[in-house]
């Protein structure tokens, strides 16, 4: 490594090849103005500047220049994402043709987006950018920082359960769901088969196939939470099983006491199953958990769908259940089944190609144009094509209608800044020492106290 | 260092101007010697580093400590900043589980750099600089993790402490997680913190070690020191401006330390750090701007007191300070 003997020299190393790219001495700026044209090499260079890599879909050209325009979209898959980047290009290319407008997508690598969300809507947002259901997009839709949509609904296809999830706290929608997946209990079919384990529908039942499970030297329960989220859903469950959902929904909100006894039951039932899970979760990514019961060592994991992604060739080995019942007053009839989707800018440069953008989001067109890229969710638009999907993909769909409530995943129910510094360390707390509850839910409560303070009511 | 640039001015008394073809009788440069001309070119360039200092440093630093004492999310005008006075701070040091292990791990960080890394590297440096053969590899790979980026220094440690499929399990056939156990993670963060900055140390070192005049080993060999002694007693001392410059840095880098844990779990769960707790409460969804300035001023004054240490030595010491 020989270090660089200038200044710009260091610099021009750092920069990264998009930009550097567009590197070019005035001289040959104006040598290339003159051959190419301003108007190729000007927004090159400025898109090159841009915060994401910005590609554009090959119709940008000419094609469809009669339409409505350009709609500026923000994707939060970065261009080497592979399958999620390369569907929602595949529904871009389709929106184009259909509309004649052309759709310029700005690509940002997905954490990033998530964490630059602030101010990424206060500086100057794409038109139409994706984005989750939940407190988040109902927090920005009371500070005025996304467009309302109402006047697009209601939209054929997308059921009352999914309306009711893109509505703000004033009544009006401000979101247009696109797909959604469960979390439910995945497990491989060939694996239970052999052994002669079925799912069990109560958690004593769960606790006795966990043991059988022990006795053949199969790590019962699969579980990671080096990245803080994953235990979320284990919290979910549990919450929504032991105090149904309209508790977890008040708690999340902030209404309910973490120190309660509600909660603390929640971290006993957590602690007595704890046992039966996959050892030291703290220093294991999810993905190396999804390794382990592709190879057996680990007979279930409590998951998102997304956790076949790991092993799309044997995915027709994997099968799910619901989390068992674990009081019969309150049944099983809820889950975490976070919905994705879209939302319009509060002041967009073109309003009604937006509008458009997301109406097709929706559309069983939108589906068809994305089913053959490899989807592996569920679609909103009960309209859609389900046939090109997989088994596995079916039968989420049929978990999810058969649900009473749907909640959307902890980091999206409650205050992003309680979920980020309180609830991740609390949970990996209580995994690295679940005996202390009662020091564990004063803490959480202390703080959530301080964090909530500034809900004005 | 900004503070040391305004001392010559302040030093030169007022002169009346006019005495031309005078011998002056100081040596103090003079300001009302310089040219209208000149005194526009030293205006601007103090002036320039001046305003960046003030605008990009001073003001943000001073922005932080103001709102520290309110609470804010970050989102629409100054008008929402809600003033609370010490709540963040009450709240940090009661109700915030992670601070006192970070500001434990902060100590335990700098108090292992420099002991272990920092005399390691050194110890490479004087090594590499006897002209061994392959010298030029062995630098290369000491420094290498230096360049390496975040993400990839984060990928190989990975590789190496995973619990299920990690090379030093792999190889001891144990079971012991490296990251996630928080009585073990800390020491695996150390061991990958001080693999950078021995590198780091080494590469700045060495530089140093090649700009040290032949000629005073010679005498001191002629003298009959040892080798040992030549180090200690000849090298060393003519080394001081780079030992203060491995000093202050080892210290920086013990207060910002924060990429590897970053990497790894975002410093929680064992791995605390003060610029962690900041990232994680400012950046991000979070955006707890008051509850996370509260954090950096804490930050800013540690690191003021070390930065006034330094200065203290520093200036005692400069030829042209008091002796």
């Amino acid at each position: 490594m020989n270090r660089p003997s200038s200044e710009a020299e260091y610099l021009a190393r750092i920069v990264p090849p998009s930009v550097a790219g567009t590197r070019f001495t005035r001289r040959s700026f104006l040598r290339g103005m003159g051959v190419a044209g301003a108007g190729i090499a000007a927004p090159a260079l400025l898109a090159a500047c841009g915060g994401g890599d910005d590609a554009e879909p090959a119709a940008t050209g000419g094609a469809g220049a009669g339409g409505g325009g350009e709609v500026t979209f923000g994707l939060n898959e970065s261009t080497g994402a592979g399958v999620p980047y390369d569907r929602n290009i595949a529904a871009v290319e389709a929106f184009q043709e259909a509309s004649g407008t052309s759709v310029k997508v700005n690509a940002v690598d997905h954490n990033t987006f998530q964490e630059q969300i602030n101010n990424y809507l206060q500086g100057n947002p794409d038109d139409v950018f994706t984005w989750f259901a939940g407190y988040r997009m109902r927090f920005f839709a009371d500070q005025g920082l996304i467009g309302d949509i109402s006047d697009i609904y209601p939209i054929e296809g997308i059921g009352e359960g999914f309306v009711k999830a893109s509505t703000g706290n004033d009544g009006q929608q401000y979101f247009v769901p696109e797909q959604n997946y469960p979390w439910a209990v995945f497990y491989r079919k060939s694996l239970w088969e052999e052994n002669g384990w079925t799912p069990p529908t109560t958690l004593d039942e769960m606790k006795a196939l966990a043991a059988d499970m022990q006795s053949t030297g199969i790590i019962p329960i699969g579980f990671a939470d080096k990245d803080g989220w994953p235990a979320m859903g284990t919290f979910d469950i549990l919450n929504m099983r032991i105090n149904g959902y309209d508790f977890h929904v008040s708690l999340m909100a902030g209404d309910e006491s973490w120190d309660s006894e509600e909660v603390k039951e929640v971290f006993r039932v957590w602690a007595d199953l704890l046992p039966f899970h996959q050892p030291d979760p703290l220093g294991r990514t999810w993905q190396e958990a999804a390794t382990s019961l592709q190879n057996n060592e680990t007979a279930m994991i409590l998951f998102g769908l997304f956790l076949t992604e790991q092993f799309p060739d044997e995915v027709d080995d994997f099968d799910f259940f619901t989390f068992p019942e674990i009081d019969s007053a309150i049944g099983a009839d809820a889950i975490d089944a976070p919905i994705d989707g879209f939302c319009m800018s509060a002041n967009p440069a073109n309003e009604e190609g937006a509008k458009e953008f997301l109406k097709f989001r929706a559309s069983p067109e939108n589906a068809d144009a994305q089913n053959a890229a490899g989807f592996t969710q569920i679609w909103a638009n009960s309209n859609a094509d389900l046939e090109p999907l997989s088994e596995l993909q079916k039968k989420s769909a049929e978990l999810i209608a058969a649900q009473a409530s749907i909640a959307q995943f902890l980091d999206r129910d409650t205050r992003p800044d309680f979920a980020s510094t309180v609830m991740i360390p609390s949970l990996q707390q209580f995994i690295g020492n679940p005996e202390d509850i009662d020091g564990l839910c004063a803490s959480i409560e202390a703080q959530k106290q301080s964090i909530f303070a500034t809900e004005e009511s | 260092m900004a503070a040391a640039a305004p001392a010559p001015t302040t030093s030169s008394p007022p002169t009346t101007g006019g005495g031309d073809g005078r011998r002056r009788r100081r040596k103090v440069s003079d300001l009302s010697k310089l040219k209208a001309r000149d005194k526009v070119v030293v205006g601007l360039f103090l002036g320039i580093p001046l305003l960046f200092v003030l605008t990009l440093v001073v003001f943000p630093a001073l922005a932080s400590v103001l709102l520290s004492f309110t609470r804010w999310n970050g989102i629409g005008g100054l008008g929402t900043i809600e003033w609370i006075g010490g709540k963040n701070y009450s709240d940090i040091v009661s109700i915030y589980p992670p601070f006192w292990p970070a500001i434990q791990n902060n100590v335990v960080m700098l108090v292992f750099l420099f002991t272990i890394p920092t005399v390691l590297g050194i110890y490479l440096a004087v090594l590499l600089d006897k002209e061994l053969r392959f010298t030029w590899f062995y630098q290369t790979a000491f420094f290498m993790p230096v360049v390496l980026s975040l993400a990839l220094v984060g990928f190989i440690w990975q590789l190496i402490y995973s619990r299920d499929q990690g090379l030093i399990n792999g190889v001891l056939g144990t079971t012991i997680d490296w990251y996630g156990d928080p009585s073990v993670n800390f020491y695996a963060v150390l061991v990958a913190t001080g693999w950078r900055h021995t590198g780091y140390i080494m590469l700045i070192y060495l530089a140093g070690l090649k700009g040290v005049d032949p000629a005073l080993r010679e005498a001191a060999l002629v003298d009959g020191c040892t080798e040992r002694q030549t180090f200690f007693r000849v090298v060393l001392p003519v080394m001081r401006p780079i030992n203060i410059i491995v000093l202050v840095i080892t210290v920086i880098e013990s207060l910002r330390a924060f990429d590897i844990v970053w990497v790894i779990n975002k410093g929680r769960n064992g791995l605390e750090l003060i610029a962690a707790l900041v990232t994680q409460n400012v950046v991000g969804e979070a955006s707890r701007i008051g509850f996370g300035s509260a954090l950096s001023t804490i930050m800013l004054i540690i690191s003021t007191v070390f930065v006034i240490i330094y200065l203290r030595v520093v200036m005692r010491d400069e030829p042209g300070g008091a002796r």
